[in-house]
């Protein structure tokens, strides 16, 4: 828990690495706690497992959401109406995608607890206490995990090639388990960070072996890149060797960084503190605002920015766990917005970061919502969409919004943005009706665009600096199964994947136009 | 094109023959030698005997697929249910309850507790739309869906048209046909299939295709008419000009006719018309489905007759789709109003039909904003030539048309107009190319509506931009990946693409 307790004035801690090393399976965590790697403190662990698995006392909202998004839970009669059924398994690989994968667990169950609330009235306190004073709360604050493996050092060989190894038949049936228990598996949410070693290394073997194993599942990886000041030496490497793992095996991958996450905070921040605002934000509706089970703890910028990724994963399912006139569900986002099989990844940005608790939503605001999501400071990662080419764009709006809106707004910025010839018309949309605890409505944009293709070249120069010294390689080397062409190939597959973005960015200046038909003889 | 004219004009003096030997002779007979009421009663009878239900309509079973198709299914079944039991009706009891008796043979049946059973298949690849559906028509508690007519699965096709068809179809062809072949087995005579999906997503349009295919191959006598829904030109779903081209160019091979329905028309109509300031889904697909009601609600079989036709669909194939390179058909209707302005405005028979006649030549999908400049071509002079289809104001030649009349006074509207061989294709007579349907029934609040089905040049436009932004997408290979996936391969798509432009070709050249 070392990093947790630093403070926002010292320097901004790695959120991967320093020697702790976690990994979660969703869905099979109460029986299976060797699998955890895991020295610190309790995280989404305790939170998922308490859950699923708590009392006998109908907690409908809860096993409902379970059993609908996490395989192996609700193996009792569930007495809520299912909605949806898809089920989709969270992997929560290393720190860091530990904690954000708590968040999201927190939020969603605020989320059904709040729908129930708006069906069953009598049913909020229930709920409520039965999370406060139920198994969730006991084991989150209480139980530690403690495993006799000390981690993967930073480094993505021991990760990858050691544990994974050690691990893969253990994980595999523990997988096949939890797939058993799914009525219909549609969706791994593997979430992880580039820089580690436990994450970075072992999240991605898990995405091969769940290739393997679950070809028809989609994988779909949230990955917290490093930033450029970065306290991991070794992340570099890490974050190259894992990249040349998400080419080739992730269907969908959301780059998020530090630096954006913490800049949007700050922005937050300020907003709030000024006092220009301060009173009309309605309470608890920041984006980065922690909830419920959390509400005594002191809020860290880790939560923060923990949070805002897991509102990300929780608009993300919204279509599938709720109704909406127009749904949108996990296979369409790679379906649309994946053109080519190596371009896939998405740049997504979250508005309102806030809703005001002023009522009445002047349609202004509602378009400023949409305005915001283009907007280079709401974006989850370093990139200017606006001043890039979009291939594909996909919004996903919730709350009392409707098809008008959506159009209306798409016309009004078009206009600003550039898409590639061949798809001008390259949007996706999506309306869910239920909006996010604490807000009117919410937009997801994501954006398979080539402003990502900055941050890719960044880390290949980073890359390529340590690599010419050959700085810390010794320690990759000594790990069976690593060579250095492991290196090359690596760093090769990502000028292959960067040298597509400027092909695509090349046609920018070309006008568009139609190209020649086939001709019908009459 | 020499040899396609001449086959029309065959196809077209076979079928006004057969037509004219079918049925209104014996019908003429029937008037002329009975002299009382009784006689004529008798031998009506008679003849519904010989003739198998001449007063009872055929039966259409309507096959709802994916989200879309659910949700306008639902208010297709709700307006015609809505309509039919209206008080208002303005005419006889006598002739309500004629009219509620043929509505509800064709698209009801009848349950032991009296609920009437909509006579439809729903199908989706996800359960949520079909439960929200089901419910909603459960609560009207008017009429309601059959317990066992409903298939779903859980996973959706994900906007992938190749997984509908590849995928979905083949594994659940057996479960879906047998639901068909059980509300068939319900209809005493089954005049054919009415299948509503969208073409941009995944489920209604491939599984939609693969349905179709199916129903051709095991119903072959049976009609099946497709309603489309035409995507939004943005928006909905990014990969909807590739799957929209799969899907036509598929039911061009295996449906009889496709009405179209254009999002982006009806989303105009529901703004300026209807005067909606937030348009939902609902709100587009009920303007949708009062159109369809206005096309398929009872109607008098022929002019003088008082008795409703009792194979619509059979009527409006023989009267639109001479010819099988054209089976393109689009609905207009005139007046469509907010019920606030329908309560202080009258319409008469002359200028509802000056309007439609107006908004048919000048390709108006609504009375608003109508081009009055256009005009059909002087006649004797040498037909226009080849169209393009990047001019902007152009004559809509039409091949057929069909007009609807409800309501007051409906013997009085001179449909003249419409009979004017400019507005027709050269090979066609328009004798042979215009028919009128009335009834003095009004439908729903709308004291005099008049509705327009017309196989005309009118989807060349939308058409040919589809193709092209498909062709452009294509191109670059773009998304191909998602389809091979599922078996559906680069050839498939250049078939769809050969098809699709001889289409084009054929209406242009009108």
């Amino acid at each position: 828990m070392l990093t947790r307790q630093r403070g926002l004035a010292v320097r901004r801690p790695s959120r991967y690495g320093n020697g702790e090393t976690q990994v979660h399976l969703r869905g099979l965590l109460t029986e299976n706690l060797n699998l955890n790697l895991e020295r610190s403190g309790a995280t989404a662990a305790t939170c998922g497992s308490g859950v699923t698995y708590g009392r006998p006392a109908p907690l409908e909202s809860a096993r409902w959401w379970a059993r609908n998004t996490e395989a192996g839970a609700g193996s009792g009669p569930v007495g809520w109406p299912c909605r949806s059924m898809t089920q989709s398994v969270v992997v929560q690989v290393g720190q860091c995608g530990n904690q954000i994968g708590c968040c999201f667990w927190d939020l969603a169950l605020r989320e059904h607890a709040a729908v129930n609330k708006a069906v069953l009235i009598d049913m909020e306190e229930g709920v409520v206490n039965e999370i406060l004073q139920g198994p969730l709360r006991d084991v989150f604050d209480s139980k530690q995990l403690i495993t006799d493996i000390s981690g993967s050092g930073n480094n993505w060989a021991v990760g990858h090639k050691v544990f994974g190894s050690l691990y893969q038949e253990k994980i595999l049936e523990k997988l096949r388990k939890s797939a058993e228990h799914c009525d219909c598996l549609q969706c791994f949410f593997i979430i992880h960070s580039m820089g580690g070693g436990t994450g970075s290394g072992l999240g991605t073997f898990l995405l091969k072996v769940l290739e393997d194993e679950f070809p028809e599942v989609y994988r779909f990886v949230t990955s917290i890149y490093p930033s450029g000041e970065d306290d991991v030496i070794t992340s570099p490497y890490n974050s190259i060797l894992a990249m040349k793992e998400l080419n080739e095996h992730a269907d969908c991958v959301l780059p998020i960084d530090n630096q954006s996450l913490f800049d949007i905070i700050s922005k937050i921040d300020l907003m709030v503190n000024s006092g220009k605002l301060g009173a009309a934000i309605k309470p608890k509706s920041l984006v980065t605002s922690s909830t419920g089970v959390f509400k005594n703890r002191q809020e860290k910028p880790f939560d923060a920015m923990n949070n805002i990724v897991a509102n990300l994963l929780l608009n993300l399912t919204s279509s599938s766990r709720f109704e909406g006139s127009l749904n949108m569900d996990l296979n369409e986002i790679s379906m649309n917005l994946v053109p080519f099989p190596q371009l896939h990844y998405l740049v997504s940005s979250l508005t309102p970061l806030y809703t005001l608790a002023d009522v009445n939503i002047p349609p202004r605001r509602l378009d400023q919502m949409f305005s915001d999501a283009f907007s280079r400071d709401h974006q989850l990662i370093r990139a200017d969409p606006r001043h890039s080419l979009y291939l594909a764009c996909a919004l996903m709006v919730r709350g009392n919004v409707q098809i008008s809106d959506l159009r209306r707004n798409i016309e009004r910025l078009k206009p600003s943005l550039q898409f590639v010839s061949w798809n001008q018309e390259g949007w996706k949309t999506s309306l869910c009706s239920v909006p996010p605890v604490g807000h009117s409505h919410s937009l997801l944009a994501l954006a398979n665009n080539t402003c990502v293709k900055p941050t890719f070249i960044e880390l290949r120069e980073r890359f390529l600096r340590l690599y010419k010294k050959k700085a810390h390689l010794h320690h990759y080397l000594q790990i069976e199964g690593m060579e250095e062409s492991c290196f090359t190939e690596a760093v090769s597959s990502l000028s292959a994947l960067i040298q597509e973005y400027n092909q695509l960015d090349a046609t920018k200046s070309m006008p568009v136009e139609d190209l020649p038909r086939l001709n019908v003889a009459m | 094109m020499g040899n396609g004219r001449a086959q029309c004009r065959r196809l077209g003096q076979v079928l006004a023959e057969a037509c004219a030997e079918a049925l209104p002779k014996p019908r003429l007979e029937a008037r002329s030698c009975a002299e009382s009421a009784k006689a004529r009663w008798t031998v009506a009878h008679f003849f519904e005997g010989v003739c198998f239900g001449l007063f009872l309509s055929m039966s259409i079973v309507t096959v709802q697929l994916g989200q879309c198709g659910n949700q306008i299914g639902f208010e297709v079944f709700d307006a015609l249910f809505n309509d039919s039991h209206c008080s208002r009706g303005l005419c006889s009891k006598r002739e309500n309850e004629a009219y509620q008796a043929s509505c509800k043979e064709r698209f009801f049946s009848e349950e032991e507790n009296g609920v009437p059973v909509a006579r439809a298949v729903l199908v989706d690849m996800e359960p949520k739309v079909i439960n929200q559906t089901l419910s909603k028509a459960a609560c009207s508690g008017r009429w309601k869906y059959g317990q066992h007519s409903c298939f779903c699965q859980k996973q959706g096709s994900g906007n992938n048209w190749a997984y509908g068809y590849s995928v979905h179809g083949p594994r659940h062809e057996e479960s879906i046909m047998n639901l068909i072949r059980k509300e068939v087995e319900k209809c005493e005579s089954l005049s054919g299939f009415f299948i509503i999906m969208s073409m941009a997503g995944g489920t209604g349009s491939g599984l939609g295709a693969f349905v179709t295919q199916n129903l051709q191959d095991q119903y072959s006598s049976a009609l099946k008419m497709n309603q489309i829904i035409w995507p939004y030109g943005t928006g909905e779903v990014i990969v909807q000009n590739y799957n929209s081209i799969l899907t036509l160019s598929h039911l061009y091979r295996s449906s009889d006719a496709l009405l179209v329905h254009e999002n982006d028309a009806v989303h105009k109509i529901c703004v300026k018309l209807m005067n909606i300031k937030q348009v939902s889904f609902c709100d587009i697909n009920q303007v949708l489905a009062h159109q369809l009601g206005s096309v398929f609600q009872p109607t008098y079989s022929g002019e003088g007759l008082f008795h409703y036709r009792r194979n619509p669909l059979g009527d409006l194939m023989e009267n639109l789709v001479p010819h099988p390179e054209f089976k393109m058909l689009g609905v207009r209707n005139i007046p469509q109003m907010s019920e606030n302005s329908l309560a202080y405005s009258t319409f008469t028979w002359a200028g509802l039909l000056k309007h439609l006649r107006q908004m048919l030549i000048s390709n108006a999908k609504m009375e608003e904003g109508i081009d009055w400049q256009v005009r059909p071509p002087l006649s004797g002079l040498p037909p226009l030539g080849k169209m393009s289809v990047n001019k902007e104001t152009h004559f809509n030649t039409s091949i057929a048309n069909l007009v609807i009349l409800r309501g007051k006074d409906v013997q009085s509207a001179d449909v003249g107009a419409f009979k004017d061989p400019a507005l027709y294709t050269s090979w066609l007579e328009p004798v042979h190319a215009f028919s009128v349907w009335k009834t003095q029934r009004a439908f729903r609040k709308y004291e005099k509506s008049a509705a327009l089905v017309s196989n005309s040049q009118s989807l060349v436009k939308p058409l040919d931009m589809i193709v092209g932004k498909a062709w452009n997408m294509f191109a670059s290979r773009a998304y191909l990946h998602q389809y091979t996936k599922f078996g559906i391969e680069e050839e498939d798509f250049l078939d769809s693409f050969t098809l699709l432009e001889q289409v084009i070709a054929s209406y242009c050249n009108l």
